[in-house]
């Protein structure tokens, strides 16, 4: 169909900092005991996208990630992997493999999307109308735990997290301004020309950008090119697309015909623009075009071009990991309410644990829990709504409760661990308690310690 | 056979005084000549394409990507990293590079740069199978293909024995039978057919639609003869088997709507919802389909585009765009291989959206322009004469028709007059803009009917160039006709008993204007007209989405059938055609000229033929 796919796999972000590192760069990162990034490959596999094209920040977490991918799916996909330097951003990483794109559009996805939304729909409407640039929208995720552990309910009561404010048109199609939350202070400011040749803006910010992209190839390339200061297709590529629509100064690949000659020329002009007319007025106009049209008295013809959204519905799926709260968010769910993602299947228990996992006596395992391979637990523990990793040693009477364990974790006996994650090969001595912590790799926590909300790394 | 000759005879001296030929037999029933104007889609082009395309199309790919897997198996599958690093840091400086340089693309020389660090490159299991298949075709059938290519003569004449006997003694008969005929009349096939029978290229046959196209071949040369065989017939939405195995094929996901009105059954009606969205989702796994073709049937199944001449010529660019993209597969030949191609595409099209008749004719021309190219022209040639015949047509048959369409009709506009028209037909609008043009003092009074509203739009257009204009909807239309000098009608197509079929409302619109003495003129462009006769708006007509009748846009208080839609006992009915009888038809205009209705089977007979289908 003629798209080519970039996944933007990142490298190692500072926000998600005591989880990853040179070794677990963000796109590695466990969710269900899965890279993050196998949750994008496997929902573009799933759409038939079998050839593509990871950017990762770094050269060692390039090698890294790249191994991984040669692993997991050698003979099912063709997988390119190109480093970038850090912090080029996401224009920068598609400046730096300009080179290799080819296809009349480009899927870009961010290889931190945890989603179940039909890849095909996004590029179907790239294609129906024709746009510059399609984005995917989706509901802005739940965030904190759903039901909060009973002595929990202080501070749960948080404001939502501001996302983006979307401005869309009447029929949902078209995004007609765009702005990260973050960013917007006190007002909101909104081009006169688009609101006057739309006539009715609707504001939104229950949708969240997921960071999944459909872009003409020409017109990216371009944009990247003219403006070299752009340096994240989010903040910057896509505001300017969206701002610029209604006077367009990218080169919308005018009429390619040019071979004829003389009045040849004349004829097939004024037929092409007879069939354009036709064309045009067989369906409702849209603004763009009836902005086109209303040339009062200008000289010049004014150029648009479309911006689209594609709206996931309410039942799909969609969260990105890129933040601790978000980490533990998009764990709690991959086991719990989408728990088609994950790819397992659960048992009657509702949970997974893996047949080689082995449990002590009066050790209960809850629902929307997950245990990985060879992990062993003493007696009389309790593990609900948590994620624990492949090959951990958890000792007796041990609480786990809407955690995050990763592999080859150490858990001394009484521990108690509340909505915390620990990274692989962290050992817990006796009676650790922890509360909303996160254990950076390979930390040793010291017996009877209490943390609260705190944040462990190796110095 | 004979039993069936007498009451031919009979009958044919009546049709021809209308200008219109029975079928020579109605046995020679050909599965592949189906006209395309027929709505749903018959059964057995398409699996013969299914049964085709997939092979014609991945070989190459797998082919392809399999020689390629073998090259890096053998380099890299193993020692992995080592010729990865290099490649990775080579690609590294590149990234540098190309950030601090500003311009990427340029800087680096292509050759030079190894590509992105090759990872994995895979083959599926898939397109594995379907490679082997190709390759062991030739291996195994090497020795015999050659045997087939050494008496290529004859080797037809084989292949009909291969099929069925008694099928080919009825051709034989039917083939003896027209060549009488010929030599009445007076026209000589001979030549052609011979010069078609040497091109027939030698091909295996691997089940019977093969065979059956083959006997297409043999009829092709009397192709004027082949234009009137019996139309397929159209399938019966009522029919519960049969539409059970279309739905098995369909690419598009269709849920059958469950209140349908008992008399259009027969039709295929389906909940519109759910199609787009699945549609959508689906838009990577249709390989076969061609993007522009893809957009296309999305943008009529969203209802982007509408309306007969948009449509058609939508699909035309996009045929134009698959086929300037199309290459022969190995082992093929173009005329065969693409026109099953297309026909792939129509099908897909119509499970968009049932074809309208001058799509039908549109697809009719550009196969028959397929089938005409000489077997001498290499690939390229051939389709850029492909290309530039389907240029031809979008501009001779459409804009060029509409231009004399303009010419005369501007003519019956007189200083004064009231013009009514209905809905928005885009010959209607250019005359109109035409008379404003010419100075003429006219008003217009345009009839809009729900749901669709298109005589909006056509009002908008009008009243910015700075037509007087009136707007009123069709409950009024036996008020309006007071005061109305003239109707202008446009149409999906006129049927050679004078019959126009056009969009729903239409019928009414004329029949008022009868009842007020108020002269119809229809504005049709003659690639719209169609040999087929119907009396009414049942037996072939289209159903659109029932629900946008029970909504009224822009009132979202309107909602009193908001929860009917599945209650038993009410039955919701959107046409979107309706066949307006010749007798409430003043005048046809079109691009030969200004005709009565009962001349349209004369414009079927003569033109057609000669200028745009042969």
């Amino acid at each position: 169909m003629d798209f080519q796919v970039v996944v933007l796999a990142g490298g190692v972000s500072k926000k998600l900092l005591p989880l990853v590192s040179h070794e677990l760069p963000n796109a590695l990162l466990p969710v269900a005991n899965r890279p993050v990034l196998s949750y994008v490959v496997e929902l573009l596999e799933l759409s038939n996208l079998k050839d593509l094209i990871v950017v990762v920040e770094g050269k060692d977490t390039a090698l890294n990630v790249g191994a991984w991918i040669s692993g997991a799916y050698a003979d099912r996909l063709h997988v390119e992997v190109a480093a970038v330097p850090e912090d080029v951003g996401t224009a920068g990483a598609i400046r730096a493999i300009a080179r290799h794109l080819y296809a009349k559009d480009i899927l870009i996805v961010s290889g931190d999307l945890v989603s179940d939304v039909p890849i095909g729909a996004v590029a179907a409407t790239h294609r129906r109308h024709d746009a510059v640039v399609t984005a995917l929208l989706c509901n802005t995720p739940v965030s904190g735990p759903l039901e909060s552990v009973s002595s929990g309910g202080k501070d749960k009561a948080k404001k939502p997290g501001r996302y983006d404010l979307i401005g869309l048109d009447p029929t949902k199609q078209f995004l007609l301004h765009i702005a990260t939350g973050a960013e917007v202070e006190k007002d909101l400011r909104i081009q006169k020309s688009i609101l006057r040749s739309v006539g009715q803006v609707e504001i939104r910010a229950d949708l969240m950008d997921a960071h999944l992209y459909a872009f003409k190839r020409s017109v990216l390339l371009e944009v990247l090119d003219q403006n070299g200061e752009f340096h994240s297709l989010k903040h910057d590529v896509l505001p300017y697309l969206v701002r610029s629509q209604l006077k367009s100064e990218v080169l919308l690949n005018g009429t390619p015909q040019a071979e004829e000659n003389g009045t040849e020329k004349v004829i097939s002009q004024s037929n092409q623009q007879m069939l354009s007319q036709i064309l045009a007025n067989a369906s409702e106009p849209t603004f763009h075009l009836r902005h086109e049209l209303s040339t009062n008295g200008s000289d010049s013809v004014r150029r648009t071009h479309k911006c689209c959204v594609y709206i996931a519905g309410s039942n799909k799926y969609c969260a990105r990991l890129n933040s601790l709260q978000a980490y533990n968010d998009i764990n709690r769910d991959v086991i719990g309410e989408a728990s088609h993602l994950s790819g397992y299947s659960f048992s009657s228990h509702n949970n997974i644990i893996d047949p080689t996992a082995e449990l002590g006596a009066k050790t209960t395992v809850g629902p929307h829990c997950m245990l990985g391979e060879g992990s062993q637990m003493g007696d009389k523990c309790s593990v609900k709504r948590s994620v624990i990793g492949r090959h951990c040693r958890i000792g007796a009477n041990v609480k786990v409760v809407n955690s995050v364990v990763m592999n080859h974790v150490t858990i001394g006996d009484g521990c108690s661990i509340q909505g915390s994650v620990i990274c692989s090969n962290v050992q817990l001595q006796e009676r650790a308690t922890l509360k909303d912590c996160q254990v950076g790799a390979g930390y040793m926590v010291t017996a009877g310690s209490d943390c609260k909300g705190e944040v462990l790394t190796k110095k | 056979m004979d039993a069936r000759r007498p009451p031919r005879a009979v009958i044919d001296p009546k049709v021809r005084t209308v200008g219109f030929f029975t079928p020579p037999d109605p046995i020679q029933f050909d599965s592949n000549s189906l006209s395309p104007v027929m709505i749903p889609p018959p059964c057995h082009s398409s699996e013969n394409l299914d049964l085709h395309s997939p092979p014609s199309v991945t070989p190459p790919s797998g082919d392809e990507s399999v020689s390629v897997t073998g090259s890096y198996n053998g380099s890299s599958s193993e020692l992995f990293p080592a010729p990865m690093s290099p490649a990775l840091s080579q690609k590294i400086v590149a990234g540098d590079g190309g950030v601090g340089g500003g311009i990427v693309a340029s800087s680096f020389p292509r050759g030079g740069g190894v590509p992105v660090c090759k990872l994995t490159t895979v083959s599926v299991v898939n397109t594995d199978s379907f490679a082997f298949d190709e390759r062991d075709k030739p291996n195994k059938g090497g020795g015999s293909s050659m045997e087939v290519k050494d008496q290529a003569m004859n080797s037809k004449q084989k292949n009909e024995k291969s099929s069925k006997a008694e099928r080919r003694a009825l051709q034989e008969a039917q083939r003896a039978a027209k060549a009488e005929g010929n030599k009445a009349t007076g026209t000589v096939t001979s030549g052609n057919l011979k010069s078609a029978k040497a091109t027939k290229p030698p091909q295996k046959v691997d089940n019977t639609s093969v065979a059956a196209s083959e006997k297409k071949g043999v009829d092709r040369p009397s192709e004027k003869d082949r234009k009137k065989d019996v139309p397929h017939p159209r399938m019966q939405y009522d029919d519960k088997s049969r539409v059970e195995k279309a739905k098995r094929r369909a690419v598009v996901n269709h849920t059958e709507s469950r209140n349908r009105v008992e008399l259009f059954r027969h039709l295929p009606q389906y909940e519109h919802g759910s199609q787009l969205p699945d549609l959508e989702a689906k838009f990577f796994q249709l390989e076969p389909v061609h993007p522009s073709v893809y957009k296309v049937g999305l943008q009529y199944l969203s209802g982007d585009i509408s309306g007969g001449n948009a449509r058609c010529i939508a699909m035309l660019q996009a045929f134009q765009d698959a086929i300037k993209d199309y290459t022969v597969p190995p082992e093929k030949t173009l005329v065969r291989d693409l026109t099953a191609k297309i026909s792939s595409y129509v099908s897909f099209l119509i499970e968009c959206r049932p074809l309208s008749i001058s799509m039908g004719n549109a697809i009719r021309f550009l196969k028959s322009q397929i089938a005409k190219l000489p077997l001498t022209l290499s690939e390229s040639e051939s389709k850029t004469s492909l290309q530039s015949d389907i240029e031809r047509f979008i501009y001779e048959k459409i804009i060029l028709a509409d231009k004399v369409i303009v010419e005369h009709a501007v003519t019956k506009i007189r200083d004064g007059d009231v013009l009514l028209t209905y809905g928005s037909s885009s010959a209607v609008e250019m005359i109109l803009l035409r008379a404003h043009e010419l100075g003429k003092q006219f008003q217009v009074v345009v009839v809009d009917s729900r749901p669709s509203l298109k005589g909006k739009l056509l009002l908008r257009r009008l009243v910015e160039k700075g037509l007087t204009c009136t707007y009123t909807h069709i409950n009024a239309v036996s008020f309006i006709m007071h005061e109305v000098t003239r109707v202008f009608l446009g149409a999906s197509s006129v049927l050679s008993n004078g019959t126009v079929y056009s969009g729903v409302g239409t019928a009414s619109v004329a029949m008022v204007a009868h009842a007020f003495h108020v002269p119809v003129i229809v504005c049709c462009e003659a690639f719209k007209f169609h040999e087929r006769v119907q009396l009414d708006s049942i037996c072939s007509n289209e159903l659109g989405d029932p629900d946008v009748i029970s909504k009224v846009s822009g009132r979202g208080d309107v909602n009193h059938l908001d929860a009917w839609a599945n209650a038993e006992n009410l039955q919701l009915l959107n046409l979107i055609y309706d066949a307006t009888p010749s007798d409430y038809v003043s005048i046809i205009v079109t691009d030969y000229g200004m005709i009565p209705p009962t001349s349209v089977p004369v414009v079927v007979r003569e033109y057609s033929r000669e200028q745009v289908w042969i």
